[in-house]
């Protein structure tokens, strides 16, 4: 076992970090203009109409995904906050960083999206459903997480305030969550539910699923290459980066 | 260990005495913020009254919000602050004792004015009474969570407005059950869930945030 496993940390050392993602990410960009392509084609064209929903129903194909991923994006992003925080591992740090734009740009077009979902099938633009607020709370968080690292000129002091931001945020977010849902339940009447049709037919699922995947690819090879960009920005005075640009250029 | 705590509120308290221009602000913000509703939405005395548990919390936070930047802002300009790193004492709760007498001079004023403005958003005595109560529990939150957002806006250019994107929404849950307990008053019923969802939330703050505010201030002053 030992002997064949992968050395995961020797990633933590930037060069290392730097030379696999320029080799992972036109890997990740290629499965991710696959799978787009066809999950859109099943979503668009094969998958049949909702009885109920008629063909506004397609925009879950996008919705769905972008809302699983921008929530699971600030999760991971708070985890590789604590790991920079804890061990000091510098690659983590970059790691929180990167994620953090992607996360809000998912959770940005899940409420996009819903927005429009919403318009013919409720009948309006917003509701102040628990699920919407919540997840425009997230993009709040997002926010103030990426405001925050902008806003402190030292690099190391930047990620340790905004990992704890993040980590503040991360226990935060289910107090959000239950509060609204309660708030909701006070205020308002259960006439309109997010939740959906009871039985999904099998073409829908797998076509949700394969743009799951192409959600999770796109945001492998966006945070990747800004992580390499901003690996390159950190060591920029480190003698790879000279070997390594020189190579290129 | 209390000696010195102790020490650290009085010493916090008279200072706040001997400027007490910084605690009125806050409380004058409270009340202008208040007035301004009825003029923008109408004087209509029934929509006020059922608009007023939110106004009330919405503007009591963001009271609060405003007189964060001053926890630890004059400390970290004078040098206090660092010292207060080298004190013995564990720096939780020293910044717990901050947080504690910011509590005092900021949040307490506005719970204790909040029942003239309830008066004039037309709301009962026992609507009133619940909302002193939500308020009591509700603001020591409010400060508590807001102590991290000012450790870690600590020197910044522009701390104040980054203050509000930082904190308001993790504000949320207090609003969210602070004016439900009022508004589940004014419906006539019970708003014991309210409170005690306040005060675990109260107790579990007390509990966690020192600890995260701490770890901001080494940051900031690393």
């Amino acid at each position: 076992m030992s002997q064949r496993s992968i050395q995961w940390f020797r990633f933590t050392a930037p060069a290392n970090f730097y030379d696999l993602a320029g080799r992972l990410i036109p890997w990740f960009a290629a499965l991710t203009i696959a799978l787009f392509a066809v999950g859109l084609y099943l979503g668009l064209v094969v998958a049949p109409s909702d009885y109920q929903q008629g063909d506004s129903y397609r925009i879950i194909y996008i919705h769905v995904p972008t809302a699983w991923m921008g929530m699971f994006l600030y999760v991971l992003m708070a985890v590789y906050a604590a790991i920079g925080l804890i061990w000091r591992i510098k690659m983590a740090e970059i790691m929180a960083k990167a994620i953090a734009p992607t996360g809000a740009l998912m959770t940005f077009f899940a409420l996009w999206t819903g927005a429009l979902w919403g318009r013919p099938t409720w009948g309006v633009f917003w509701v102040w459903d628990a699920r919407l607020t919540s997840m425009l709370i997230l993009l709040f968080l997002y926010l103030g997480y990426m405001a925050l690292h902008a806003a402190i000129d030292d690099r190391q002091r930047a990620s340790n305030a905004s990992a704890v931001l993040a980590l503040v945020g991360v226990v935060n977010v289910p107090i959000i969550y239950f509060s609204v849902q309660w708030w909701n339940t006070l205020h308002q009447g259960a006439s309109i539910t997010v939740t959906e049709a009871p039985t999904m037919a099998t073409i829908m699922f797998v076509t949700l699923i394969i743009m799951t995947l192409a959600t999770w690819m796109y945001s492998i090879a966006v945070v990747l290459a800004r992580a390499r960009i901003e690996v390159l920005e950190r060591e920029r005075k480190a003698v790879w980066v000279k070997e390594r640009l020189e190579a290129t250029a | 260990m209390f000696h010195s705590l102790f020490a650290l509120l009085r010493r916090d308290l008279i200072l706040a005495l001997r400027r007490p221009q910084d605690a009125l602000t806050v409380v004058g913000f409270f009340v202008v913020v208040v007035a301004l509703f009825p003029l923008g939405i109408g004087p209509d005395p029934e929509f006020l009254r059922s608009l007023a548990p939110g106004v009330l919390w919405v503007a009591a936070l963001l009271a609060v919000m405003l007189s964060l930047e001053r926890l630890f802002s004059d400390d970290y300009r004078d040098g206090t602050l660092e010292q207060l790193l080298l004190v013995p004492e564990p720096l939780g709760l020293l910044v717990l004792t901050k947080t504690f007498a910011h509590w005092l001079i900021t949040g307490l004023p506005l719970v204790l004015i909040s029942p003239l403005l309830a008066i004039q958003l037309n709301l009962r005595a026992d609507e009133i009474v619940m909302l002193m109560l939500a308020l009591l529990l509700g603001t020591p939150i409010l400060s508590l969570i807001g102590s991290i957002g000012a450790a870690l806006t600590l020197g910044l250019r522009g701390g104040g407005v980054l203050i509000a994107l930082l904190i308001l929404p993790l504000y949320a849950p207090p609003l969210i059950l602070g004016a439900g307990a009022v508004d589940a008053v004014m419906h006539g019923s019970s708003a014991q869930a309210h409170l005690s969802l306040l005060g675990a939330m109260m107790v579990f703050a007390l509990f966690a945030t020192p600890w995260a505010t701490a770890a901001a201030v080494r940051i900031m002053l690393d």
